[in-house]
């Protein structure tokens, strides 16, 4: 029963990453309806960004916490500017397309570069060490990712849901000429919005580093899971891809102690059974 | 007149089918495709570097000043095994390749095995490390150079078991090197008293071990076996110091570490560890003086891993063997019994010899990875602890289960 409780706790952890991801991919397909395929190397590029400040700058990874997502956000926003700005209106494959393209170069160009293998980035001091629960040994470091991510997925919450601006928003991408038409300037609010998913996964990507290895695939591995997540979810969902992300994390971790064999796969069983039953995801509105 | 001219005709096709064999006896043509993971978790390990392995063998064996044309092409095969042996089959079949080397990954290194004994060519394994290469599954067309799972069975696992360590939990990739690994190692743990109390098997390229680490931690083994490599190797380790296990008085057992992965770990969270490899760049002079010319040419600037130092020594064979055979004969079989039929010896193994089964046989040395303030440089990660010589390092003759024994 022990171990039942500890492996809860670490499908939570997992859970966090998934939230973090698919909340962000749904922010950018709910408001300029892209699927952003190149979100898994925006991640990578975060975990990256945090490890080159630590190491040609010198900045820690509170720092990194802060930056890494303004600095891989202002790349995503220059993405939006000068390609995915073009698609709008257009059918979605165009943007899944795209974005794989994106995703692909951006995988290949680190690749070259750093190898395969990644590169360590150490555990700030101030977390390192664990308490001992009982049931299990929680590392400090992951203790803080559940926390830290769920005030984040939370916050990203309100602002859309409860806002002024969330609500311009969400009114830009029903009606763009209507709001225009209050002097609103659209396209710069779509752009701000990519950026805003992107600082998301760059976000994902710190906190992951010093748990997984930074590597340039580390995104690719991961990203197929959180489109899953964000299907089940029901996409374009910020509530859905919230608790979708948490939960799963919850039910592969379950897996992982029962049938490890099948960890990978379970979601993908799921996001079948859910698509049979509603298509439009658990929390998802019909288009 | 008549009979004459047929007697004329069928004199020259003689001729020219006599003149024909003549020229591929003396034929000094080779192509050698090196197969590897280009992109992957073992991309490192292998991939761009074997390729640059074998092309220094070709450069360093000065078989071109005596006029042999030696071309490399190299192929990606993914991690999968259908991937890997269609490459092989069009790289037989089109581009009349003589040699495959390099391919890690078990699963495609036992189906590329089958390829390459179907079209008679040649494969010198650096990359793979399931015992069944040499043992179940050897073919006469095979040769398995740099370590195995029987190998890493017998050194790593036996220095731990002796040391007290008579209690082991599994953390198995699944597939076949993972199976390989952990049915040799447990054999050796049973046949030193110990015993094996559990396992789990993860999917190959696993990002989040912290449930699996879990499991192992609450058996309360005394071993935590890592069979599995490259990237899941490193993550495992990375995330069991963050779990506690060592300070907690369990060990891991990394049981197949390569150079590149304790840099990806870093040295802070690798230290202590013990594994075996059998090739390390700074072991003596000429090690030393091959590595720096490898990663003068090296993106990173990067030493050779043993399996890239395994392409180089095996292909340096091979074209031995071929000069001694005065041609290249296009005839798989027949240059790998001359392979066998020579000494081992290079700079890289030192000296050795290939046995019947296809095994090559050279020394092991078990490694403990240094502390931070004992590194001197970027690539300084190994203090020596142990040399375990070759014949008891693998597998011996009397239990290989291959056929090509049994005459």
């Amino acid at each position: 029963m022990q171990a039942l409780y500890a492996q809860l706790l670490v499908g939570l952890i997992n859970g966090s990453f998934y939230a973090l991801l698919s909340l962000g991919l749904a922010v950018i397909f709910g408001m300029l309806n892209i699927i952003n395929f190149a979100h898994g190397a925006l991640y990578m590029m975060g975990a990256f960004c945090a490890y080159f400040l630590l190491n040609l700058g010198g900045i820690n990874y509170w720092w990194a916490l802060l930056l890494a997502p303004i600095i891989v956000g202002i790349f995503g926003m220059i993405l939006e500017r000068t390609m995915l700005q073009w698609l709008a209106g257009l059918d979605h494959l165009y943007g899944l397309l795209l974005t794989f393209g994106i995703a692909l170069i951006v995988q290949g160009v680190f690749q070259n570069y750093f190898g395969s293998s990644g590169l360590p980035y150490a555990i700030p001091d101030q977390l390192k060490g664990g308490m001992n629960l009982g049931f299990m040994f929680l590392p400090v470091y992951r203790g803080w990712v559940v926390v830290f991510s769920l005030v984040v997925c939370l916050a990203t919450w309100f602002l859309i849901e409860k806002t002024r601006l969330g609500a311009y928003l969400r009114a830009a991408t029903e009606n763009p000429t209507l709001v225009r038409a209050f002097g609103i300037n659209v396209p710069r609010m779509i752009t701000l919005t990519y950026g805003l998913g992107v600082g998301l996964a760059a976000l994902a990507g710190v906190l992951s580093a010093p748990i997984n290895q930074v590597r340039p695939l580390m995104g690719a591995d991961l990203i197929i899971v959180v489109f899953a997540v964000v299907v089940i979810g029901g996409m374009g969902s910020i509530m859905g891809s919230i608790i979708t992300g948490f939960a799963l994390g919850v039910i592969e971790g379950l897996t992982k102690y029962f049938y490890p064999e099948a960890s990978n796969t379970v979601v993908f069983v799921l996001m079948v059974l859910v698509l049979l039953v509603k298509p439009t995801g658990l929390t998802g509105r019909a288009a | 007149m008549k009979t004459r001219s047929i007697a004329s005709l069928l004199l020259t096709t003689a001729l020219s089918f006599a003149v024909a064999g003549a020229a591929s006896a003396q034929d000094k043509t080779v192509k050698i495709g090196a197969l590897s993971d280009q992109s992957g978790l073992y991309a490192d390990l292998g991939g761009p570097g074997s390729t640059l392995a074998a092309q220094m063998a070709v450069e360093d064996s000065g078989l071109a000043g005596k006029g042999w044309k030696i071309d490399i092409i190299s192929g990606d095969h993914q991690n999968k095994p259908d991937i890997g042996t269609a490459i092989a089959r069009q790289w037989f079949d089109v581009d009349k390749v003589d040699i495959i080397v390099d391919v890690p990954n078990s699963g495609v290194a036992l189906a590329v095995n089958n390829v390459v004994k179907e079209k008679n060519g040649v494969y010198i394994n650096s990359g793979a490390a399931t015992s069944d290469l040499t043992n179940a599954q050897c073919s006469p067309n095979t040769v398995h150079w740099t370590y195995d799972t029987y190998m890493l069975a017998h050194t790593t696992g036996q220095a731990l078991v002796k040391a007290g360590g008579d209690t082991w939990f599994f953390l198995t990739a699944d597939y076949a090197f993972g199976a390989a690994l952990e049915r040799d190692t447990t054999a050796v743990v049973t046949a030193n008293g110990g015993k094996v109390i559990g396992g789990v098997k993860h999917p190959l390229n696993t990002p989040d071990f912290s449930s699996f680490l879990l499991q192992a931690q609450a058996s309360k083994a005394k071993i935590i076996g890592l069979a599995n490599a490259g990237g899941d190797t490193t993550n495992t380790i990375k995330q069991a110091s963050e779990f506690g296990i060592g300070k907690g008085g369990q060990k891991l057992a990394a049981l197949l570490l390569f150079l590149t992965d304790v840099k990806a770990i870093g040295l802070e969270t690798a230290q202590g560890l013990n594994f075996t490899e059998t090739f390390y760049w700074d072991m003596n002079d000429q090690t030393r003086a091959f590595s720096k010319r490898f990663a003068e040419k090296m993106k990173n600037n990067a030493p050779p891993t043993m399996v890239q130092a395994g392409v180089y020594a095996g292909v340096r064979h091979y074209l031995k063997a071929l000069e001694a055979l005065g041609g290249n004969p296009h005839d798989g079989i027949k240059v790998v019994e001359k392979m066998k039929s020579m000494p081992t010896d290079d700079d890289l193994f030192g000296k050795g010899e290939i046995q019947p089964n296809g095994r090559t046989i050279h020394n092991a040395y078990l490694f403990e990875v240094k502390k931070p303030s004992e590194s001197k440089g970027p690539w300084d990660f190994y203090k020596l602890v142990g040399t375990v010589p070759g014949d008891q390092a693998f597998t011996p003759l009397s239990e290989s289960k291959c056929a090509l024994l049994k005459k």
